[in-house]
Order: structure tokens, then sequence, then C-alpha cells
């Protein structure tokens, strides 16, 4: 298939591992590197890459799941809307099996509420014009390399009069949470494989201050066996002469500025909101909140529902390996009582999760 | 769940295509996307086309990696 299995091939790979060994030898140090993105963490592990890897590099998974980031109060809000009459709850898959702090969402279908999974905002827009009586509310989660799609749809039901098509935001974006690690001083990060779709949107530019203002390595990467290769080859390459620089491997999809047209469209809805991120803290201008002008498809505004505090699983540690401190292998529910039939935190439960690609790679 | 797919794009419509990976063929929204035409591949995510794909940069690419020596160039 084109441009996914020319990146795959062996003897690019062989000679890409080749060099990684060797700059390890000249670096002669333990050197980790963050691959802030889930689908980063999901090809990582697919493609056996940490076992082609010298023991002293590390590759720490980062936050850039967003179901697992996702905090329990926006989980309980979901599950409040979908116990009220005449609601249609619409959400991307990974969604509805994250436990609250009470309920999930499965666990709410099974007993009567209407919860659709869908694969676009756009279908979400189908089911509220095929259900006019009732409010379809999606579930906006994702980061910059979704929140445009979401904003796209919302402006579409502003063009085409759809009223009863409502969001209940929880996008984030990621610069703000990777400054949160690197100022996290408990995390050792020497250089970050720095997410690729997020970068289609926003362009390589945006991390620029990373390397500026703390020195870290940046590569902009791809998501085949040879990307990843390559970016941890550019990284230790960086790091082995003491250089601090953004770098684009994955310059056949992401340019410097980004897709502009996209940028617009995400800041014609949306504006910046401190949220909180699952596990790491309350990140100031880290979340996505819609503007006023397009408060009618806003559930906040629109559906206003209060939830108690969320609860989180005393003996979940999702929050330290979203931060990179512990891998799941430290946690004593892992593989007993939290797996992916049943399990107890969202690292487990989305398919790109930390702790979903361990219990399924190794 | 920021994955995306490159996928050829077979027909146009107004803001929406039709976009084919393996035979399989899916909607596209381009309502993210300007300029973009039949033949053209594009990274699909979530039924939105968010990025064309450049296929000279994806070939210096691999002809970098194809034509890597075996001594690292300082």
């Amino acid at each position: 298939m084109k441009y996914l299995t020319e990146f795959r091939q062996k003897e690019p790979t062989e000679r890409l591992v080749r060099r990684i060994h060797q700059l390890m030898e000249d670096i002669d140090r333990e050197i980790s590197l963050m691959e802030v993105c889930g689908t980063h963490t999901m090809a990582v592990f697919r493609y056996g890459i940490t076992d082609l890897l010298p023991e002293e590099l590390h590759l720490i998974s980062g936050p850039g799941c967003p179901v697992c980031v996702t905090s329990n109060d926006y989980i309980d809000k979901a599950v409040a809307y979908a116990h009220q009459d005449k609601v249609i709850i619409a959400t991307f898959g990974d969604m509805v099996k994250v436990p609250g702090s009470r309920s999930s969402l499965a666990q709410e279908a099974s007993e009567g509420a209407q919860v659709k999974v869908v694969y676009s905002s756009l279908e979400a827009i189908k089911i509220a014009q095929r259900n006019p009586q009732k409010k379809v509310i999606f579930l906006g989660i994702g980061f910059e390399t979704t929140a445009p799609t979401v904003a796209a749809s919302i402006l579409t039901a502003s063009e085409e009069g759809i009223s009863n098509y409502l969001v209940l935001s929880g996008h984030k974006i990621m610069p703000p949470a990777m400054q949160a690690l690197v100022e996290d001083h408990q995390i050792l990060i020497d250089g970050f494989l720095c997410p690729g779709h997020v970068s289609t949107i926003t362009g390589s530019k945006i991390y620029e201050f990373l390397t500026r203002k703390y020195r870290i390595p940046c590569v902009v990467a791809g998501f085949e066996p040879l990307d990843i290769l390559e970016s941890i080859h550019l990284l230790l390459s960086q790091i082995k002469c003491g250089q601090a620089k953004v770098e684009n491997e994955y310059r056949r999809a992401v340019t410097y500025q980004g897709n502009l047209k996209a940028q617009k469209l995400m800041d014609k809805v949306f504006e910046k909101r401190s949220t909180s991120w699952r596990g790491i803290a309350e990140i100031p201008g880290s979340g996505l909140k819609i503007r006023k002008e397009y408060s009618s498809f806003d559930a906040e505004v629109r559906v206003p529902v209060k939830v108690a505090k969320g609860r989180e699983h005393p003996g979940c540690i999702c929050g330290d390996i979203l931060r990179g401190l512990k891998s799941p292998l430290n946690c004593s529910l892992f593989k007993t009582d939290c797996t992916p039939s049943n399990p107890v935190g969202a690292c487990m439960v989305s398919s790109e999760g930390t702790c979903a690609a361990y219990y399924k790679y190794s | 769940m920021c994955l995306a797919i490159p996928v050829k794009i077979t027909s146009i419509e107004g803001k929406m295509g039709m976009g084919e990976l393996g035979g399989v063929e899916r909607k596209v929204s381009l309502m993210l996307l300007d300029e973009v035409k039949l033949g053209d591949y594009v990274l699909l995510h979530a039924g939105f086309a968010i990025s064309k794909i450049n296929a000279k940069e994806a070939q210096e690419l691999l002809l970098l990696l194809g034509s890597m020596d075996e001594q690292p160039s300082e």
C-alpha cells in the first residue's frame, strides 16, 4: 500500500538499527526519549521496535492518548447526559468503556441509554438529522489532529441549521502538556519524538520553544517503522553533538506552518482554557472551549449538568504512567484486576493506551 | 486516536470526496484542505482529509534511507 509498505523495508531498517547502536556507544550513557503520541506507542509495540534498540536507550510513553488523559469529571458528565431523556450520546469507540467515578457509558448503554459509536463527527450530525426530536451530544475528544474536524462539524451544523447537534468539548492541545512534563523535574527527557499527525495541523514550528527555552531535541516523526527509527537516529545525532533543534522527519505530511485552513477553523470555533489532564495536573491554556458565538452547539451551555468531583481508583497508577514515571509492570492491578475486557484505568481501555499496548504485546 | 491513513482521492463532489486504500473506498470530507485534486494522496483522519502527502518528500526520504552508508557522517 502506497506510503505505508515502502516505509517497512528490511534493509534500511537494519542499517538504521546499526547506526542507532553505534550512536549509543558514542554517547555512552542512558538515554530516555519520549514518544508523546499514543499512536506512536502502538506502532513501537506493534513493530517490536524496543527489541531492536540498545538496552540503555529507553522509549517512554507520553500523555498523547486523548482517552487516557481525559479526566473522570468529563466521563461523569457524559454519563450524566446519557441518563437524560431524549439524549443520544455519539462518541468515538474508545470512550465507551472508560470507567468514570461511578459508571461508564457501556454500563449506561446496557441499562437503556442511547450511546452510538461513530467514526467521524459528521456521522454524529447525520444521527442528529435523523432524530430531530432528540439532542445528539458528541463527545469531542482529541488533540490538534481531531479538534479541527469537530470544529468543521459545528460549522456544518451551523450552516445547515441543525440545532439538536451539541458537542461536549474535552479537546486538548499538546505544547502546554509537553512544557509541563519538561518542567516536572522528576522526569528526565533527553529528546521528544513529536506527534506526527498533530503536527500536520500545527506545523513543526510549535516545538521551537522546547528547543530554545529547554534545550531539548525534538523530531517530528511519522508512524511507520522506518520513520520511527530514523527519528530516533536524528535525535541521537543531535544528542551526540550537543544540539537542540526541531527536525522534521515526517516531511511528506508535515510542513513548518502546518495546515493553515484547519488552524483557522479550529480558532474560529474554539478558544483556549485551563483543563485537567488525568494524572498530570490542571494545565493553563491546554484545553479548548467552544467560543460564545457557537455556544448554541455547546453541551455545557445548552444542557448544563453538575457532577460530584471525580474520583479515581486508588490502586490505579495511570497518572504516573502518563508522565513516563512508571511502567504498567509496576502496577499491582496490571493483568490481574485490570485487563482490556475489565479495565480499571483509561490507559487499559484505549487501544493506544500504554497499559493496553503492554498487555497485547509484552 | 491520532491515527491517519494515506488514501488516494478517486472522486470529488463539492466538499466531499472518496478516497481509496488497498481497494477499499471511504468518504472523505475536504472541508479542512484546499486544492485537493483527483489522484492526490491525502491523510484521512476521522472522516476528514487533514494533509496532502508530498510525493517528492516521501521519495527523498526513501532515497536517503536506501543509500545511507555504513559509516556515520560527522
